[in-house]
């Protein structure tokens, strides 16, 4: 286990990864519960140390674009809860006006550009923002967040080329949760050929790390960026981590009888709770009591609670708008 | 202030003067800084601007318009060209289900989009099926994409101009053969208006409509038909979408018969929406069926007598004109429109 970063900051981190697990969970249970959210949603929870460790080493003006299993992201980046709950019920208050939903979250005021539900599709357009942040001089980065099943895409290649040849400021931000959908990586990928040498071969520079610990990834990515910013082209992370619920909807895979992974497997992974690792660390340095972790807990509620109360008594988008803002 | 240029002069002059006033206008795209210069057409620019703003890149298409579109949604306005349209079938995961739907599925939180892209068609000198495709078409079919077919030298620059301003993905699509074409072009910048249809030849007893090098064939068809005093009217399309319906009924209207001709296959294609058009909104003034004139429904051959036989041209607008007017074609003389390509491509 790494060391404890700064304890204002690792607490900081750690609120916001509860903030996220308890709105995923929240949000789950109605999704499940109502039948009233109707996009598919895949949800970050098991992986919320990737979001916050990575998006906690950035600057409110670099950009991240992300894909399917985007909340995390887009909450841990600033965007705004209520924006998204509004956004997955489809009213016109969503974060994207109802016309995106859970995959196609945005929001220009916080730097999450864009983010979509084909596989690779926004791992470009980060590399070209930063084209533009080199063009333009400047010192900002742009991160662009996939998963394992991307090096299955072509794209990938063609960006990482392109980005290493232009020394370009973008962090390519690898969370690998070893499934694509229900497929492991041992079908997908020969034994021995590591993601990570393949983007070695580009010249890009990167490194496989813990993706439960959100210490080890806040730092890695504080490095990273920090050579970004010096001008000295991209680089490559890899997160290991691990989703709890099944590839798109609310359940847990067990639940619905699935037999792609076991649940034993699952649990071997919940004992290694990025968000447990962080209050133990805490604890541990008494900077961190249950009381003030109740209360963390109890006010998050709440906010979700009035996120998804007023997402339900929101406005749906006017029919007659359907076809504005086409162009 | 007008003067003659040719069609490849004009996209220069359009490119350079957009440039000249706006400096996040950038361009890349394979070969665009070379000495061949996208066959001149960026010669210009790359003389005036330098590699900081017009510069190669790998071929990597569809991870190119991506960088572009990331780019555009930092504030740049990238121009990406495709030397042949037919290389941007491996682009169209940015251009149809990004770049396309950007606005619309990003709602109020959606940055703007400037991206343009221009795509060349190969035709002639045996360009073969892979290189003399025209997705225009194809392309108009998506929401969100605005298609561009310019068919003269004023609109290569007007056109230009006008998507280099907009806020909204665009694409050019230009026929390599119409590069020599020459015509008159404004001095100024004036940007062509888009979503607009243009009656480029007035007549009144037949409507001959298409896009691009259509126009000029079509043209050609018009001036052949008046041996038998048929006046036809020729209306270039000029914006694939958004479609000026108006102006292209109002022709239809007018002079009762109508012959679509298109620089592409005509099954589920652009001909085939102006034929709906007709049937749908002009029934009751037509006097005749309607006519569609496109591609043989095959790839494009490449052997000279085989290719010959591929594309619509003036003589068959001509003769599918005659037919619907009830005119036979005894004593014409067929014009050919001048063919002046040469190899090596
Ligand atoms: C181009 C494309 N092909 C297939 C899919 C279907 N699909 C959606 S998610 C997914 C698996 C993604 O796995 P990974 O990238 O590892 O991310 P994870 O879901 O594990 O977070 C697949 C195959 C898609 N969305 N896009």
């Amino acid at each position: 286990m790494s060391n404890l970063l700064d304890p204002t900051e690792e607490k900081r981190l750690l609120r916001s990864m509860l903030r996220i697990r308890r709105a995923e969970e929240i949000i789950a249970h109605h999704y499940k519960t109502e039948q009233q959210m109707r996009t598919p949603t895949h949800f970050g929870i098991g992986q919320e140390a990737v979001a916050v460790g990575v998006c906690g080493a950035l600057q409110q003006d670099d950009v991240i674009f992300s894909h399917h299993r985007c909340h995390t992201h887009y909450l841990a980046k600033g965007g705004d809860l209520a924006g998204l709950v509004a956004e997955l019920y489809g009213r016109a208050t969503g974060c994207s006006g109802g016309r995106g939903g859970s995959v196609h979250l945005a929001d220009r005021k916080v730097g999450v550009v864009a983010t979509s539900a084909i596989l690779g599709e926004t791992v470009p357009v980060a590399v070209g923002s930063a084209l533009a942040f080199k063009m333009d001089g400047g010192k900002r980065v742009a991160v662009t967040f996939f998963g394992d099943a991307v090096f299955e895409e072509g794209v990938i290649y063609e960006s990482l080329n392109y980005a290493a040849v232009n020394g370009l400021p973008v962090l390519f931000c690898c969370e690998n949760n070893l499934y694509s959908t229900e497929t492991p990586l041992s079908l997908r990928r020969k034994s021995g050929s590591e993601f990570i040498d393949r983007v070695r071969s580009f010249g890009v520079p990167g490194e496989v790390i813990d993706g439960n610990d959100v210490g080890v990834v806040r730092e890695a990515v504080a490095n990273a960026v920090a050579r970004l910013r010096r001008g000295e082209g991209p680089a490559y992370i890899e997160c290991l981590t691990y989703r709890w619920r099944e590839h798109v909807g609310p359940l847990f895979d067990y639940e619905a009888n699935r037999t792609y992974r076991t649940r034993d497997e699952l649990e071997d992974w919940m004992r290694r709770d990025p968000l447990a690792v962080s209050k133990k660390r805490l604890m541990n340095a008494s900077a961190l009591g249950d009381a003030e972790y109740e209360a963390w807990l109890a006010d998050i509620d709440a906010e979700v609670a009035s996120a998804i109360e007023a997402a339900k008594a929101a406005p749906w988008p006017e029919v007659r708008l359907i076809l504005e803002g086409v162009l | 202030m007008s003067r003659t240029l040719t069609y490849c002069q004009a996209l220069s002059e359009g490119l350079v003067q957009a440039m000249e006033r706006d400096e996040s206008i950038f361009v890349t795209g394979i070969g665009v800084d070379y000495s061949s210069a996208v066959f001149g057409s960026t010669t210009e620019a790359v003389r005036k601007f330098g590699k900081e703003r017009i510069f190669d890149a790998p071929a990597m298409e569809n991870a190119l318009t991506g960088i572009a579109i990331g780019a555009a949604a930092m504030g740049k306005r990238p121009l990406i060209v495709h030397l042949r349209n037919d290389f941007m079938f491996l682009a169209f995961d940015q251009m149809i289900n990004l770049a396309a739907k950007w606005k619309y599925m990003y709602g109020p939180n959606a940055v703007p989009m400037p991206l343009v892209v221009r795509g060349i068609v190969g035709r002639g000198w045996g360009q073969g099926a892979t290189h003399s495709q025209s997705l225009h078409g194809v392309l108009g079919h998506f929401p969100g994409l605005t298609v561009l077919a310019p068919a003269t030298p004023a609109d290569a620059k007007g056109m230009t101009i006008a998507a280099l301003q907009a806020d909204r993905p665009i694409v050019i699509i230009e026929n390599r053969r119409l590069y020599d074409i020459k015509g008159p072009v404004d001095i100024e910048p004036n940007p062509t208006p888009l979503g607009r249809a243009f009656v480029r030849r007035e007549g009144s007893d037949i409507t001959i409509v298409g896009c691009s090098i259509m126009v000029q064939e079509a043209l050609v068809a018009a001036q052949d038909l008046q041996q038998k005093g048929i006046a036809a009217e020729v209306v270039d399309i000029a914006t694939v979408r958004p479609l000026d319906v108006d102006t292209i009924t109002a022709s239809i209207r007018k002079t009762g018969r109508l012959v679509v001709v298109d620089t592409d296959w005509e099954f589920c294609g652009l001909a085939a929406e102006i034929a709906a058009l007709a049937a749908e909104r002009c029934l009751k003034q037509l006097k005749a069926p309607v006519c569609r004139l496109g591609f043989a429904d095959c790839p494009a051959p490449v052997s000279a007598p085989l290719e010959e036989a591929f594309y619509p041209k003036a003589s068959s607008i001509t003769k599918a004109s005659l037919a619907l007017c009830g005119e036979s074609e005894e004593g014409m003389t067929f014009s050919a429109h001048v063919d002046t390509f040469k190899g090596p491509y």
